[in-house]
């Protein structure tokens, strides 16, 4: 097959619950999710020969990933064909990636591939979000931003976001609506971390974090653990769900890989990785049916919509603009579950989880109507940038 | 302690290396030291010795004018540890001899509202142990 990715299914997810307070272990959380999702996809146990992370068991009290595959194979006891994390890749889904060519290699068929997160706790011990050290020295990448208090994230996407609206001209009330269409969504999701809609006035009257970013537009931490199961689609064809493959991947890097130097910062490192997806399937954005596009501020959906072809570049303000389009009832709903804005930050394997949650029918209050086949995800920020198709094939 | 850069909180600092050692020392000299082919006149940035335009090695430190354009910039409110006084300006300047070399700065001794996208500005350096960081202020009219 030209494209290995076709051969690829996910066939199982789970969630362990999302928290800011788990009260539980981050290992304890990660062995809920994978539990769950390995009885979602109707394996045992026995049938995981596959595992795949990102980023990896960072080694450290940040909360950002206190897990890694040696850990949960331990205690999972599990017997593998084969195993990596991945950490310098096309962000999130790079662990996906991965795992296809693996899969494809003939290493294994059914791939367990988890994402936990205890930045919650985490911040009531330590400082939030901290890429380095107040007064510390730092390692790359954040070596060049270090000496001017760009502490976070936030410092740098703020960068790229200033851009951004320098040139598309996007109105601050535009891009509210991916945060309010968020928490509608979330409304409508009993296991959102924030529930109660918000209105524009409480979108503008909220703390502006780093110019143009304010709050509502930054994600919320939290603790908690997602994972899905991969699998070798004739694997598949035995497990539980409706088949549900991979049609196409975005894993490209086309520019200079870094967080300052990166070709287009109003762009981020979006549209390469697109332009690969889209060159390896026959559908187009008008055939998707239901968007999770990466949240971790509000202006990376805001760039997916538009790399993805859903807009324009620089249109998705007027794309947006009221955000009816992007409603659960609109032409593309997007991040329906509330997304890492509301639903919380489950670092785009939130976004997996809720795809197949609406291509499998379960959104309940939050069902995106029509019957949903096609689903299409992204991950973002700075020179990391990876996006795929999913596709329900009954 | 100007106006603008009252961020009382000690700098972080990077690590000083062979390749960045001449970029983060330079203002001692009050000179900002970028990267720069001697075969094609390239600058070459973040430092190291290879040349991606031509292949050459032959790369090494040189003096730049130290004027630049403020590409992007943010106005930091978010006090993310006690003792650091907000707001402050954080930016991408892009430096004037080559439009691919950004550099991530604080824009000082300016009233921090009149900053803007396009902005022509200046470096100046201020020592933090044994780092030299450079700063950007504004030069010339502000309207
Ligand atoms: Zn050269």
């Amino acid at each position: 097959m030209k494209y290995p990715e076709k051969n690829v299914a996910i066939t199982g997810i789970g969630q362990s619950r999302i928290s800011r307070d788990a009260g539980f272990s981050p290992l304890s959380l990660t062995l809920d999710a994978v539990l769950e999702a390995i009885a979602d996809a109707g394996l045992e146990r026995s049938d995981i020969d596959g595992m795949s992370c990102w980023p990896g068991d960072y080694q450290d009290a940040s909360g950002m990933a206190p897990v890694g595959i040696p850990a949960l194979q331990d205690a999972l006891r599990l017997k593998l064909g084969w195993y990596s994390n991945c950490r310098e890749t096309a962000g999130q889904f790079g662990a996906i990636f991965n795992a296809i060519a693996a899969i494809s290699a003939n290493l294994c068929r059914h791939v367990l591939i988890f994402r936990t997160m205890y930045q919650a706790t985490a911040r009531k011990t330590s400082f939030a979000n901290a890429s380095f050290q107040p007064g510390g020295r730092a390692f790359w990448p954040y070596d060049w931003f270090a000496p001017y208090h760009a502490y976070a994230a936030a410092s740098q996407q703020a960068l790229y976001f200033s851009r951004y609206v320098h040139e598309s001209g996007i109105k601050p009330e535009q891009v509210a609506q991916i945060a309010l269409i968020s928490r509608q969504n979330a409304s409508l999701n009993p296991a959102a971390i924030y529930r109660t809609p918000i209105t524009l006035d409480d979108y503008f009257d909220a703390p502006i974090i780093s110019s143009p970013l304010k709050l509502f537009d930054c994600d919320v931490p939290i603790d908690g653990s997602t994972a899905i199961i991969l699998s070798r689609v004739d694997c598949a064809r035995d497990t539980r769900n409706p088949l549900t493959r991979i049609e196409a991947i975005g894993s490209s890097m086309q520019y200079r890989n870094s967080w300052t130097q990166l070709d287009d910062p109003a762009t981020q490192a979006l549209p390469g990785v697109a332009e690969m997806m889209w060159g390896r399937t026959d559908l187009s954005p008008a055939d998707v049916d239901v968007a999770e596009l990466y949240d971790g501020f509000s202006f990376h959906t805001i760039n997916s919509l538009e790399a993805l072809g859903f807009c324009p570049k620089f249109e998705a303000g007027a794309f947006i603009d009221g955000g009816s389009r992007i409603a659960l009832d609109g032409e593309l709903p997007i991040n329906t579950n509330g997304g890492a804005l509301s639903a919380g930050r489950m670092h785009a394997y939130g976004q997996v989880h809720e795809a197949c949650v609406q291509l499998w029918g379960r959104g309940e209050r939050r069902q995106v109507a029509g019957d949903p086949r096609v689903a299409a995800l992204s991950t973002a920020g700075g020179p990391l940038a990876g996006c795929f198709l999913l596709v329900r094939d009954d | 302690m100007d106006e603008t850069d009252k961020t009382h909180a000690a700098r972080s600092l990077p690590f000083l290396t062979l390749d960045n050692r001449d970029f983060w020392t330079g203002g001692a000299n009050n000179r900002l030291l970028i990267y720069r082919c001697n075969s094609c006149a390239y600058y070459v940035h973040p430092p190291t010795t290879f040349c991606p335009r031509c292949e050459s090695r032959d790369v090494g430190a040189q003096p730049v004018s130290g004027f630049g354009t403020i590409f992007s910039f943010t106005m930091n409110y978010k006090k993310w540890f006690p003792g650091l006084d907000v707001p402050y300006i954080i930016a991408f300047v892009v430096l004037e001899e080559q439009d691919d070399i950004r550099l991530v700065s604080n824009i000082v001794d300016c009233n921090p509202d009149d900053v803007r996208i396009g902005q022509r500005v200046k470096v100046r350096f201020e020592q933090a142990s044994d780092i030299w960081v450079p700063l950007f202020a504004p030069v010339g009219d502000l309207s």
